[in-house]
């Protein structure tokens, strides 16, 4: 929402190269400033490294150990068997890595989708815009995982589907947050002069609207990441996301709950990792939104918290906005 | 008197632009509610075109998807002609709306097609019955998730706002940041085991419940499912109660209320929370908004027999009719329940009404 409009406002014209990376780096640096931010980066980078390096130190995540179930310490390994007998510390340490590389494949699709769709909406105005943003009332009219769900069920879960979806389904709330960031920008008076000067839309966007939204892009970038964390392991759990006998924390809370009295490291070591990461993408992409709002005014401190409550933009609006 | 003088002026402005449009213009929410609910009907319309888009035209052979690759041509022929694939799509798609529209949405493959492949006649259940005997429960456990969240976030968030800074305050930012970040099948696999197996064994780890049964029969297996949606869902309520909350207890109002020699109390809710109701109506609106598509993964942990756990299981059964009506389901749902948050806003805020 406005979250990026006020930090500009109060900034001058940016210009490419040097202004642009100084801007990130000042925002990333306060956001790391705060405890929150230094937490959340803290908790990512250390879940991230587990999940990187974890396949390439644990022996096989496949092999059958020991006995289903087994207790901690036996032939399965430090943390026991999972369902099949296979070593619960082994798969935990190979079943990160795609989560996050899907997760962060699909992020940059939606950042991409939404991005385009909310700034052409809101430099060409008019019909083009009721038209973007009436089709992104109605994909926000269907739960999120319910709306990924549905696109998966008859193709099945493959992943390049599970990327595209769960990037289509995020689109939608980057375009609202990026449509009123644009808006501002878009009035500005070296926008207008470029487009007087006769230069295509096309590259006004690219050249100068886009570099301008770059604050809220980072805020946006750091959120949708973590909800698309979450969203893709929650789509392994329900078996529509890596299939077995693949390792991965979603599908393996799943396989080992049956065993949860035996063995109930097979459910809490993917739970907890889940649980870290889930935490800290969130708390850093809050920091984010907080550093980039205390840059400019901090106004409305009901908007600080729409902001930070990550709480859907479209229900921050006035209701002076309702469409007609 | 200004308002008699001005009145008399408007009057042949308003009456040109005919009886019912001035009519809305006078009752600025009724015009809202209507304008909300015909953009709400239009939605639903594009949202029931995308879902049967999504889950029939796309992947081309419906048939085969569901059967497999290992059917025989005869068996994918029949169910071809069962499912009316073999007409065009237009006309398939004006059968099916026409017939959704009056609440038809046809029978659940999931029974049809287990009983061809033994070679029985199919028989199977409408669609809308199959939701109807779970709908009940799904009701009851967002409800009451929705009521305990919303009690407890308004509570905690006045009193943090009271003790800004004190240590329930901090503790309490510090939970509901950690809290409102966890995935809810997480959250609901730690509930279970706390609860049920691992510490303490409380309740059941399942909520299983013989077919048509209602949950409210066995409250105990509602205990835990309830309880996950409401970890995830209160810190939201939470966070915005205090921050509206403290907004109100800066403002002036509040500062004469308290040189007045108004007690706490009063000051508290008669004059700060009225005010900061309207971000708090939106955040419980936004929490009933979660808890329908959050329902999906608790019910699935937890085998609770509500529509969620019936989407998931149409889903691993490819049992398209059963997804098509629980999703326009919920999309009506969250339709519905915009419209009726944004009329809530505007009728405790009344300086919104008139558009200046």
């Amino acid at each position: 929402m406005e979250a990026g409009t006020i930090t500009q406002a109060d900034r001058p014209a940016p210009r490419q190269g040097p202004a642009l990376g100084g801007r990130v780096r000042r925002v990333v640096g306060d956001a790391l400033g705060t405890w929150r931010g230094k937490v959340g980066l803290a908790l990512t980078l250390i879940v991230a490294a587990i999940a990187f390096i974890g396949p390439f130190v644990g022996p096989s995540s496949l092999a059958l150990e020991g006995a289903p179930f087994e207790a901690p310490g036996g032939a399965a390994g430090t943390l026991g068997g999972d369902a099949l007998g296979r070593d619960v510390l082994a798969r935990v340490l190979d079943g990160g890595w795609r989560i996050l590389l899907i997760a962060g494949a699909a992020t940059i699709l939606a950042i991409i989708f939404g991005t385009a769709a909310g700034v052409v909406s809101a430099y060409r105005g008019g019909k083009v815009d009721s038209l973007i943003m009436r089709s992104v009332d109605v994909l926000l009219g269907i739960p999120q995982l319910v709306f990924v769900l549905m696109l998966l069920s008859v193709i099945g879960a493959k992943t390049w589907l599970v990327i595209l979806s769960v990037g289509l389904s995020q689109a939608p709330q980057v375009a609202r947050v990026l449509r009123a960031a644009a808006q501002d920008v878009s009035e500005r008076d070296y926008v207008k002069a470029v487009a007087a000067w006769g230069v295509p839309p096309r590259t006004v966007i690219r050249r100068h609207v886009v570099p301008s939204l770059i604050s809220p892009l980072m805020v946006e970038s750091a959120l949708r990441l973590s909800f698309s964390i979450i969203l893709v392991a929650g789509l392994a759990f329900l078996g529509l996301g890596t299939q077995p006998p693949t390792a991965d924390w979603g599908l393996m809370i799943n396989e080992n709950r049956v065993g949860i009295a035996a063995n109930p490291w097979g459910v809490l070591a993917p739970s907890i990792l889940l649980a870290a990461l889930a935490v800290g993408t969130n708390m850093f992409s809050d920091a984010v939104a907080r550093a980039n709002l205390a840059g400019g005014r901090t106004g409305d401190p009901s908007l600080d918290l729409f902001v930070t409550a990550s709480a859907d933009p479209k229900d921050a609006q006035p209701l002076e906005e309702v469409p007609k | 008197m200004e308002a008699g003088q001005i009145s008399p002026g408007l009057e042949p402005k308003a009456s040109g632009r005919g009886g019912f449009s001035r009519a809305l213009a006078e009752r600025p929410i009724t015009a809202m509610i209507v304008r909300r609910s015909l953009l709400g009907l239009l939605t639903i319309v594009m949202i029931a075109i995308i879902v049967y888009a999504a889950t029939t035209v796309i992947p081309g052979d419906a048939a085969t998807a569901i059967l497999g690759n290992t059917a025989t041509p005869g068996r994918v022929e029949k169910l071809r002609a069962e499912l009316g694939l073999d007409e065009p799509v237009l006309t398939r798609f004006w059968n099916w709306a026409t017939d959704a529209i009056q609440l038809d949405f046809g029978n659940s493959l999931s029974g049809g097609v287990a009983q061809t492949q033994v070679g029985q006649t199919a028989e199977s259940t409408p669609v809308t019955a199959l939701v109807g005997e779970r709908i009940g429960n799904s009701v009851v456990l967002v409800a009451a998730a929705a009521i305990i969240s919303t009690i407890l976030g308004l509570i905690t968030g006045v009193y943090a706002a009271y003790r800004r800074d004190g240590f329930f305050d901090t503790v309490g930012s510090v939970i509901s940041l950690v809290a409102s970040a966890l995935p809810e099948f997480v959250v609901a696999i730690f509930c279970v085991l706390l609860f049920a197996t691992s510490v303490f064994t409380w309740f059941p780890a399942i909520s299983v419940l013989a077919p048509g049964a209602s949950i409210l029969s066995e409250p105990e297996k509602l205990v835990l499912p309830v309880l996950a949606l409401v970890i995830v869902v209160t810190p939201y309520m939470f966070r915005m109660t205090r921050g509206a909350m403290i907004e109100a207890l800066d403002s002036d109002y509040v500062e004469f209320a308290r040189m007045k020699g108004a007690s706490t109390t009063q000051i508290a809710f008669r004059h700060a929370l009225p005010n900061a109701l309207p971000p708090i109506i939106q955040v419980v609106g936004l929490n009933l908004l979660f808890l329908a598509g959050g329902i999906v993964l608790v019910e699935a942990i937890f085998t609770f027999p509500g529509i969620g756990l019936l989407l998931v299981e149409a889903i691993n059964g490819r049992d398209v009719p059963t997804i098509q009506y629980i999703v326009i389901l919920l999309a009506v749902f969250y339709v519905a329940l915009n419209i009726v948050t944004d009329v809530l806003v505007l009728l405790v805020t009344p300086r919104r009404r008139y558009p200046r």
